[in-house]
């Protein structure tokens, strides 16, 4: 915990990529050719999104999102469909573990986050880690619950 | 005499009693705290925290057990509890006030001794749109258990309740009406003493949530009429862990038991237990002792400052809340009746409530955001949630500007002003 709190934390947590990507998220919308799909609930602040994927030849080749949440589940939503498009799924799933750990934990070293790098602030805000968390579990579900749905 | 209130407007100045609350003093995350998370649970006076303190160092031994002085002594303390709380709700018999956990606890009694024992298929248990989901969700089991039917009362955009709706869906089916006194989410105070007589009228049980109520407003339930009423000690300044059911004796005296164990007993044998009378048959194992006795002190604290007092006190702070955030372009009040306590949910275009809970809390100001344990509120608004601020005795003018000025902030960040 960092001893200094408030406005300066605040804006850690509250980037403008946050609220651009808050305002316009990027890839929302529902993708009715998808192979794989979930749905992801937060059912403390009502935050509730459905994420679609394209994977083909083990790649993920199109990825969207919908639903409705607080401005850092949007953002990290957003921000996830651009990080993981045109990704190896054993690559996102890696890229998963290391963004917890990022928000969570002792941050991996020497993983270039990209822009995913904006939401670190949520560390000081551990009752928002869940928020910035629920696109990448939806998202985990959705690769392995999908893959479980196709073989019935 | 319910709803004795102090004419509007009326100033009641308690801000000597802010100091009796150590933990006001504390700052969070480096600012003045403003604790507005009052309907989630209250802040203690040093006179609660020190009359739990004090059973443990002088009075701790378990009760209705030991022959010793200090099991007699600690029985006697938590027994003189019990007639505190008796005097407060104005019961008729002491028998008739159980010690629970809280109100869901409390509620859940009623549900699984009274309900599940009584009721038949297709009998109705009636409740509102505004419930809490402990007043909702024990009674979904016992529909399942029974075959009974819940029904449903509807709010207007106000957040009031229907009333011709109530009356069309008050019947002969109806065994339970099961409502809240004070709505935690819309803070709504319903005018429940007519309700309760119609209820009855038609042959119906009165279950009343009193746990947004008691700490706002005096409260009588030989004046009500009604059979059960449920609070918790948490919101009423005292511990957690304790909280209480009033039951008609009658109705209690002829309820079977709904935990076994100690304590609840007469006698045991492998063949057979009979079961002590009421209220002891509804304390199976040992209870929250310390809570109860501390639980007392915190309704002779509240007395002691007078509840019309205290419920004038947070009518000034809501309508001076009310006034700020009205004039705040994009703000919405979630809950606007005619007859409302201390509570103020609010959305705000274009920031979630969440985000608005974070932006406040980072200048120490405590809400609640989220959907309050009401969802069907919500989803009655198509909302995920609200912003919430509920006052206490403690609570200030310092306290409400801290919240508009927050809200603005937030507003600014978001860029949501136009
Ligand atoms: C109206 C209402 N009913 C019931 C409850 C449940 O109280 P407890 O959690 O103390 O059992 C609450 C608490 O939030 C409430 O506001």
């Amino acid at each position: 915990m960092s001893g200094h709190e408030g406005f300066g934390d605040l804006r850690e947590l509250y980037q403008e990529v946050i609220f651009d990507h808050n305002r316009q998220p990027r890839n929302f919308h529902s993708m009715a050719d998808a192979d794989h799909v979930a749905e992801g609930h937060n059912p403390l602040c009502g935050d509730q999104l459905t994420v679609y994927l394209k994977v083909a030849d083990g790649v993920v080749q199109d990825v969207s999102f919908v639903g409705h949440g607080c401005a850092i589940s949007t953002a990290s939503a957003s921000l996830m469909t651009e990080a993981v498009k045109g990704r190896p799924v054993e690559e996102v799933e890696a890229l998963f573990r290391d963004f917890h750990a990022l928000l969570t934990d002792v941050p991996p070293e020497g993983r270039d986050f990209g822009k995913l790098e904006v939401l670190a602030g949520v560390r000081e805000f551990p009752a928002r880690v869940k928020c910035a968390t629920l696109a990448w579990h939806t998202l985990h579900n959705a690769l392995e619950g999908g893959g479980t749905a196709k073989t019935e | 005499m319910n709803m004795n209130e102090v004419p509007a407007g009326a100033a009641v100045d308690l801000s000597a009693h802010a100091a009796d609350f150590p933990i006001l003093s504390r700052p969070v995350r480096g600012k003045r705290l403003a604790y507005l998370d009052n309907a989630a649970t209250t802040q203690k006076p040093e006179v609660v925290i020190e009359a739990e303190r004090r059973f443990y160092r002088e009075s701790n031994a378990n009760i209705h057990r030991g022959v010793h002085w200090l099991s007699q002594h600690a029985t006697d303390l938590y027994e003189g509890a019990r007639e505190r709380v008796r005097s407060f709700l104005n019961a008729a018999r002491v028998e008739e006030i159980v010690f629970t956990r809280g109100t869901t606890e409390s509620i859940n009694l009623v549900a699984q001794s009274w309900a599940r024992n009584t009721l038949q298929p297709g009998d109705e248990i009636l409740i509102t749109a505004m419930e809490h989901h402990s007043n909702i969700v024990p009674w979904q089991f016992v529909c399942e258990q029974t075959g009974a039917v819940l029904k449903v009362v509807p709010i207007n955009d106000a957040g009031e309740l229907v009333l011709d709706a109530f009356d069309e869906l008050l019947g002969p089916r109806t065994r339970l009406l099961a409502i809240t006194e004070v709505s935690n989410a819309l803070g709504t105070v319903n005018d429940v003493a007519p309700l309760i007589r119609r209820a009855r009228a038609v042959g119906a049980r009165v279950l009343v949530d009193g746990a947004q109520a008691v700490a706002h407003m005096p409260v009588d339930v030989r004046a009500l009429g009604c059979d059960f009423y449920a609070f918790s000690g948490h919101k009423l300044y005292g511990p957690t862990g304790i909280g209480v059911l009033y039951a008609r004796h009658e109705l209690l005296q002829a309820m079977p038991p709904w935990q076994g164990g100690g304590s609840m007993i007469e006698t045991v044998s492998f063949e057979r237990s009979t079961f002590a009378p009421a209220p002891q048959r509804f304390e199976a194992g040992t209870p929250h002792i310390a809570g109860a006795v501390a639980l007392a002190t915190a309704i002779d604290y509240v007395l002691e400052i007078g509840l019309e007092r205290i419920g004038a006190h947070e009518h000034a702070l809501l309508a001076r809340a009310t006034a700020a955030v009205q004039a705040l372009p994009g703000v919405r009040i979630i809950g606007t009746a005619a007859h409302k306590a201390g509570v103020l949910s609010l959305v705000v275009d274009g920031i979630h409530p969440h985000d608005l809970g974070t932006i406040l809390d980072a200048d120490g100001v405590a809400i609640r955001a989220g959907h309050h344990c009401a969802m069907p509120v919500m989803t009655r608004y198509g909302i995920p949630g609200t912003a919430r601020a509920s006052f206490a005795l403690y609570n200030n003018d310092e306290d409400v500007d801290a919240l508009v000025r927050a809200i603005r902030k937030a507003q600014d960040m978001f860029g949501g002003r136009r």
